[in-house]
């Protein structure tokens, strides 16, 4: 009875929260609200006896991305009149776009002659291990084509806002370990009254050796 | 009357009622410890620093946690006009709340755990890395500069040591066998895990130190740039529970690296002196110890500067863990010394 009162809670607060991301006014509060929802489907995956799952959706998408999601909307300088005036305009295109993800997954759940490809698990083993157990052997390529695909997402992003620029002083830290005395400190003997000749303006190729 | 008793003697009743009881057997140690690591860290620094620390409340200075914890009460609490009220609220108790649960799944001794989970050690990295929200929401919601520079180097520091974090706990669960904490102790018995995985467990603390915002690494609350950081704006109770947060996860850090390097409650030796002293017993000891090297680096190192900070987390620990990581899981498979194979 515990379970099933924990299901409607953690139900309701999931499409609560994921109404309020899409209706929130102040962008920061909507990321909140996504991470409110990650939490509450974290909390469902709990209840299926999906523990693994539901930290892994804790540690990546709440720890992780929606960090990095709101460091970003919090940097940018969003102007809300003109998002308004977007909502109008893009209303359309969402629906057409909900509409058929919602069509694709209505006909992969209650479609006609479509069955959901279970794997064969071993239930006596946590599920941690029965995860391993098929990723690692059964579904491997594929396991390791997702890699892939992150790997040139990650390099794309670095690719298109890499840029060197001139002039930015750099520190190199082996550089400055590999100092030695020899080409740092130059002892020199002094007379009176005068400028030692190493550092006179006129004398270049002393004066490198001082630094 | 005979309902109520019936009531309270129904099994779910009385199971919720111990649960609650296990709950505050932790909370209440806790939040003591929490009070006297304030004092401690002022008298071990003051120490180190030939001073005398905070000494005239009570015997010893005994008494001044809870002289400190009386003043920030009587302290009025201010909400700054520009805020986002709800969320400047909601951080502070958000820190406090994440730094409590995730004490659910330390074992403090054999079998003396409250919640005895399958996936104990990812619950636990997954609550430290939520801790970053706090310190975020506090940032953000405070809307005012120096707390939001402080919110934001925050927020890069604790998701960058997190990666080479994850990636230390990794080495620790192939050598262990197992993501259950409880597990994780028992594989240590005769060897605890800091002798073999040395290198981690040094890389381990040092990320800790980070994932606490610690010194050397405390740059989202360098008083010299920022003030305060991201708490700069809050008073009275709700900067008490960013304190008591801060100290609170300190501990629970300890904690962990007792729990996955440390051997947990087992004692060093299993001969009659060291056996004789009870597993919790083992367990703060070496818990305090541990604390006292988080007192102990705070007294002696230098502020990282913000560009040395980054180099260490990705260009020197990431690539070094993943790199340990690749040369264990060899080690152990070449000489057929993974658990449970």
């Amino acid at each position: 009875m515990i379970t099933g009162l924990f299901f409607y809670l953690f139900a309701a607060i999931t499409i609560a929260s994921g109404l309020m991301v899409i209706t929130a006014r102040n962008p920061v509060h909507a990321v909140l609200f996504l991470i409110l929802a990650f939490f509450n489907a974290a909390g469902l995956f709990v209840l299926m006896g999906a523990e693994f799952l539901a930290m892994l959706l804790v540690v990546v998408y709440v720890g992780a991305v929606a960090v990095l999601f709101l460091f970003v909307v919090m940097m940018l300088d969003i102007d809300y009149a003109n998002m308004r005036e977007g909502f109008q305009r893009h209303l359309p295109l969402g629906l057409i776009v909900g509409g058929i993800l919602l069509v694709e997954l209505l006909v992969i759940f209650a479609g006609p002659g479509t069955t959901i490809g279970v794997a064969d698990v071993d239930l006596t083993r946590s599920n941690t291990q029965q995860l391993g157990d098929v990723i690692y052997t059964d579904y491997l390529f594929l396991f390791q084509l997702a890699g892939m695909i992150l790997l040139v997402a990650m390099i794309g992003a670095i690719t298109l806002t890499m840029r060197h620029r001139e002039g930015v002083k750099r520190q190199s830290i082996a550089l400055q370990n590999a100092r030695t005395r020899e080409e740092t400190v130059a002892l020199v003997s002094v007379e009176n009254n005068q400028a030692p000749e190493s550092i006179l303006p006129n004398n270049k190729s002393e004066s490198k050796v001082l630094r | 009357m005979d309902q109520i008793l019936a009531i309270l003697t129904n099994p779910m009743v009385l199971e919720l009622m111990w649960i609650v009881v296990q709950i505050f057997a932790v909370i209440g140690p806790l939040l003591i410890a929490v009070a006297y690591l304030t004092l401690a860290e002022r008298r071990v620094i003051g120490l180190m620093q030939l001073r005398k620390g905070p000494n005239v409340v009570g015997p010893f200075g005994l008494f001044q946690p809870f002289a400190d914890a009386l003043k920030l009460l009587s302290k009025e609490t201010i909400l700054p006009s520009g805020a986002s009220k709800t969320v400047f609220v909601i951080a502070p108790m958000l820190t406090f709340i994440l730094s409590l649960v995730a004490w659910a799944v330390i074992p403090f001794g054999e079998g003396l755990v409250i919640a005895d989970v399958n996936v104990g050690i990812l619950y636990l990295f997954a609550i430290s890395s939520l801790g970053v929200y706090g310190v975020i929401m506090a940032g953000w919601s405070s809307n005012s500069k120096y707390p939001f520079l402080g919110a934001m180097r925050s927020a890069a520091q604790m998701i960058s040591y997190e990666v080479s974090l994850g990636l230390v706990i990794i080495t620790v669960i192939m050598a262990a066998g197992s993501l259950n904490l409880s597990d994780i102790v028992e594989a240590q018995r005769g060897l605890w895990f800091f002798i073999p995985l040395f290198p981690m467990f040094i890389v381990f603390f040092i990320s800790t130190l980070a994932e606490t915002n610690r010194a050397p690494f405390d740059l989202p609350e360098g008083e010299s740039e920022l003030v305060a950081g991201y708490f700069v704006e809050y008073s009275s109770m709700s900067f008490a529970l960013f304190f008591l947060g801060e100290y609170a996860n300190m501990i629970l850090m300890s904690g962990m690296t007792v729990t996955l390097f440390l051997g947990g409650w087992l004692p060093p030796f299993d001969i009659a002196p060291f056996n004789w002293i009870p597993g919790p017993i083992w367990f703060a000891i070496k818990v305090a110890l541990v604390l006292f090297v988080f007192l102990w680096v705070r007294a002696t190192t230098p502020r990282y500067r913000y560009d040395q900070l980054m180099r260490l987390g990705w260009k020197v620990f990431l690539p070094f863990t993943l790199l340990f990581v690749a040369i264990c899981g060899g080690v152990m498979m070449a000489f057929d010394l993974l658990p449970g194979a």
